[in-house]
């Protein structure tokens, strides 16, 4: 199915979790978007003045698999260990979409045209609105990135944005997902087993307490989008259910009798623009809370990546420590232990010093980003539910005035 | 139906008084009215309307006449039946409504009623804002609650007996205020009763609620969870509406066995309302026997307006039987929608107690508390979705197949006439045959076979006709009560739904400064 969008043409989804306001000399931004068959194609554009640049204006057309790539490629580089990668954008889905309008277009001739009419509405809105969302979050990591002072210098991260050429990366093919999927199981006991190590102190209160903060927090916030969601798709499903009442009432109405004709008939419409009202608090809870509260998911865990790297030199910088003790004892060469260990201590402490920043910035960053989402989320459902008030208003004093 | 025939324009032009025009229409069709004379008091007057009958009416003998014949059958009731008393009026608006019902229709009040016709001009010499008065105002001035399940024994014999009070101000009770306790099965007998009495000859007695064994086990066996409250809480309601329903028809509320199971402290229990018991059973085979007849009828149908409001009906069930199923969907998912903003609201606040940022926390805290009232909304929502709309509607399909049934069981009452007439041609063939033969004593039998059904032939006619005629009437006021109901609970539910509307913004409108203040 074909999809355009002009992200940069219309207002922008003020629905970004993140406000990502980098400086003028380097703007990214996805200007257009397609959507083929399996893949989408996200054009991004680059207005920047830095001399690296060949031009100040130019783009190239990416695919999410690039942006993997570029996600990937930061996240090995040892030199970003003590910063907190933006999460990479999660890949654009749409099969529960597109399998529902399929299962449309089987159809069950019980409904009459106008339902299956407002059902594909609804359907290619909810289409509409998934494409959005990716092409937001596939757009934020990279403002994300352009923001941050080490990062946007990063080689990779030029070329991903200049290089006219398709960067050739492919997909993940199972035997590197199987990959991935081994070194997170990997880490995670290797974590368990650095803090479990004996004689590991932490020595700094903040970290201490990040961790523990983090840990609980990255839970709970996990089970808080999920409920998020389950709310949200409440939501949708009574917008749907509105559809059969509306069509049922409005047969009810042409054939009743006249007392009641025009009863049915205004009930009828009443519940089709109910309909689209509770639609619509459908996808703003979405956009301002499940996604917000999806997006601070994946930033915790980026934020517990860069916790766990900065425990491993930890733990290095130990084992260094002991080792140059075992090397002294010996004496046998001390010299390379010393340097050993010196390397270690000069790591750990560089991870220390970035983490914290990038721990207070994540942590002003979320303070941020949470109140604006909040306050738009209140105002919505301000809105909706004044507009509800009203339209049910009207329908009232219609239906009271008529003998 | 009232409505396609456009009254001309009274003096108001009141929709209700479509249905003092259909007695006037009756009037004109009919070459013999009777009316109640007593143009005395103005009351009374009320009361020719309702009951205008036309040529052969055995059915409907006036109150004044009856009360001597059916004195015995109705020793609480003798002292309201009074025509001339005041209190007549709120019950009986515009319809037939004697104080007696034909509890036996076979008999024959014909001659009596002769006498007593009067000319039809009567009804007209009263002024057309007097009868819509009766027709529209309060006219019933008896409330019926149905309150207090209460769990009776244990175990199996268990059952929930609820409270049903009174308040009314009809002198045919002998108190204003007063309450008794009826269990289920007793609300079924009742019903039980007067659809036996009237049902086949014309009225449309409101259905009792469904049994339910499954939702009836669980009580009994002590399941204090909500699903059985929220049972007996389902069936408390549609008992209190079955028993509206049923006091708000004129003729029903004159019936001694209505009152009784209002008034009498100690009812005599039906057992024949089990479903597995003889009678059950016996019900069962009715049922299936009936419906096996209902194809085989084949009836000329000489009046349009039966054919049209047969036809009428079985539209009017087929869609209210979609919109009630959509409805429920829509109770189902709101019911969700609540249960999953109240798991949200648990999260969220967990969320705000592990956040570290203070205002942010009590920010998460306060949409928390706005998340589990917002639940709390939604569920009593979904319960208005359930009572006012869903209820309304299942409680009309169930009342139209009673409308239904009303219809099928004149068309039976056709075939006995149809039949009558057969078996009286066969007789006078018999008789023709006899005479032929010249057997003296078999013309003499014939003779009086012949005499014998062309009575019962006439009978079968007067017995049609009455039915026709009483059928119209109560659909007419079946569809007046229906658009008026209809009307007041779709009025109902929109103010629930403005309701929560307004409460969210109330909960929003809080919460908005709250979110403001996270520095």
């Amino acid at each position: 199915m074909e999809g355009r969008q002009e992200a940069g043409k219309e207002n922008k989804p003020s629905s970004r979790p993140v406000d990502a306001q980098g400086d003028s000399s380097l703007q990214v931004e996805i200007s257009d978007a397609v959507s083929e068959r399996d893949k989408v194609k996200f054009t991004v554009q680059t207005k920047s003045c830095l001399p690296h640049f060949a031009q100040t204006e130019f783009c190239v057309v990416r695919q999410h698999e690039e942006f993997i790539w570029l996600h990937d490629a930061y996240v090995e580089n040892e030199e970003y260990a003590g910063l907190i990668i933006p999460p990479a954008p999660p890949r654009p889905d749409f099969e529960a979409s597109r399998e529902k309008l399929q299962k449309l277009g089987e159809g069950d001739s019980s409904i009459t045209r106008e339902e299956f009419a407002k059902m594909k509405q609804e359907l290619e809105a909810e289409y509409l609105a998934i494409f959005k969302k990716t092409v937001a979050m596939h757009e934020v990591f990279l403002q994300r990135l352009a923001a941050h002072p080490t990062l946007r210098r990063d080689h990779n991260f030029f070329v991903f944005l200049e290089y006219g050429q398709d960067l050739s990366v492919r997909g993940k093919n199972r035997k590197e997902l199987l990959g991935g999927f081994l070194r997170n199981i990997v880490k995670s006991a290797d974590e368990a087993l650095i803090t479990s190590m004996s004689g590991l102190k932490e020595v700094d209160d903040f970290f201490e307490h990040e961790r523990t903060f983090l840990l609980e927090y990255h839970t709970r916030i996990r089970d808080a989008c999920l409920r998020a969601d389950r709310v949200m798709h409440s939501h949708k499903c009574l917008a749907d259910d509105y559809i059969p009442i509306s069509a049922a009432l409005s047969s009810l109405g042409t054939q009743e009798v006249n007392q009641l004709k025009t009863s049915f008939l205004k009930l009828a419409e009443l519940f089709e623009r109910l309909r689209k009202l509770e639609g619509r608090v459908a996808s703003d809870e979405d956009l301002k809370l499940s996604d917000m509260l999806r997006y601070y998911l994946r930033d915790s865990q980026a934020a517990k990546d860069l916790l766990y790297r900065r425990l491993r030199a930890l733990a290095d910088y130990e084992n260094a420590n002991k080792a140059l003790d075992k090397a002294r004892t010996r004496n046998r060469e001390v010299r390379t232990a010393e340097s050993h260990q010196q390397l270690c201590c000069q790591r750990f402490e560089r991870l220390s010093d970035s983490a914290k920043q990038e721990l207070l910035d994540f942590k002003s960053r979320r303070v941020s980003s949470f109140r604006k989402n909040l306050i738009e989320l209140a105002e919505l459902e301000l809105k909706h539910a004044k507009a509800s008030t009203l339209l049910l208003r009207n329908t009232l004093v219609a239906l009271k005035g008529e003998p | 139906m009232a409505a396609e025939r456009e009254p001309p324009p009274l003096g108001d032009g009141k929709p209700t008084d479509f249905e003092e025009l259909e007695d006037g229409e009756d009037l004109f069709t009919s070459t013999v009215s009777t009316l109640e004379s007593s143009p005395s008091s103005p009351e009374p007057a009320s009361l020719p309307a309702e009951d205008v009958s036309t040529n052969s009416n055995g059915r409907k003998p006036a109150e004044v006449v009856l009360d001597d014949d059916r004195e015995d059958l109705f020793a609480e009731a003798t002292e309201e039946v009074s025509l001339d008393s005041p209190e007549r009026e709120p019950i009986l608006s515009s319809e037939p409504s004697p104080a007696v019902t034909p509890v036996t229709p076979t008999t024959l009040i014909a001659p009596r009623m002769e006498s007593k016709s009067m000319s039809a001009p009567v009804i007209f010499d009263r002024s057309r804002e007097e009868i819509e008065e009766e027709a529209n105002g309060d006219v019933f001035d008896i409330e019926i609650g149905v309150s207090d399940p209460e769990k009776v024994g244990d175990g199996m014999n268990a059952y929930m007996a609820y409270r049903v009070t009174t308040k009314t101000s009809l002198s045919m009770f002998s108190k204003s205020e007063f309450s008794v306790k009826r269990r289920f099965s007793d609300f079924l007998g009742l019903h039980s009763k007067l659809a036996s009495k009237y049902l086949h000859v014309g009225y449309i007695v409101p259905p009792a609620p469904e049994k339910s064994i499954v939702g009836m086990t669980k009580v009994k066996v002590g399941k204090e969870d909500s699903s059985s409250t929220e049972f007996v809480e389902k069936r408390r309601a549609a008992l209190e509406r079955y028993l509206q329903r049923t006091v708000k028809h004129p003729t029903l509320l004159q019936d001694p066995d209505l009152r009784q199971f209002l008034e009498s402290s100690e009812l005599p229990r039906a057992v024949n309302t089990q479903a597995l018991s003889g009678a059950g059973i016996l019900r069962m085979v009715n049922k299936a026997a009936d419906a096996v007849n209902k194809m085989t009828i084949k009836m000329n149908e000489s009046d349009a307006w039966f054919e049209e409001k047969q036809q009428q009906f079985e539209n009017l069930d087929q869609q209210l039987r979609k919109l009630h199923a959509s409805v429920e969907a829509l109770v189902c998912h709101r019911k969700e929608l609540s249960a999953n903003t109240a798991a949200f609201a648990k999260s969220a606040a967990m969320l705000g107690n592990s956040e570290d940022h203070t205002a942010l926390s009590r920010a998460l805290s306060q949409l928390a508390e706005v998340e589990e009232k917002i639940d709390q909304l939604h569920q009593e929502q979904a319960f208005a979705d359930f009572y006012m709309f869903s209820e309304l509607l299942s409680d009309y399909i169930r009342l139209i197949a009673a409308v239904k049934g009303v219809f099928d069981h004149r068309m039976k009452c056709w075939q006995k006439w149809e039949d009558a007439q057969i078996t009286l041609l066969k007789k006078r063939e018999t008789e023709a045959k006899m005479m032929v033969a010249n057997k003296p004593d078999k013309i003499q039998q014939a003779k009086n076979e012949i005499r014998e059904w062309e009575a019962k032939v006439q009978q079968g006619e007067r017995d049609f006709e009455q039915i026709s005629k009483t059928i119209r009437k109560e659909v007419g006021r079946f569809e007046k009560e229906r658009v008026k109901d209809f009307k007041t609970v779709i009025i109902k539910y929109l103010e629930s739904l403005v309701q929560t509307q307004q409460q969210l913004i109330k909960y929003w409108e809080a919460f908005l400064p709250e979110a403001k203040a996270i520095a």
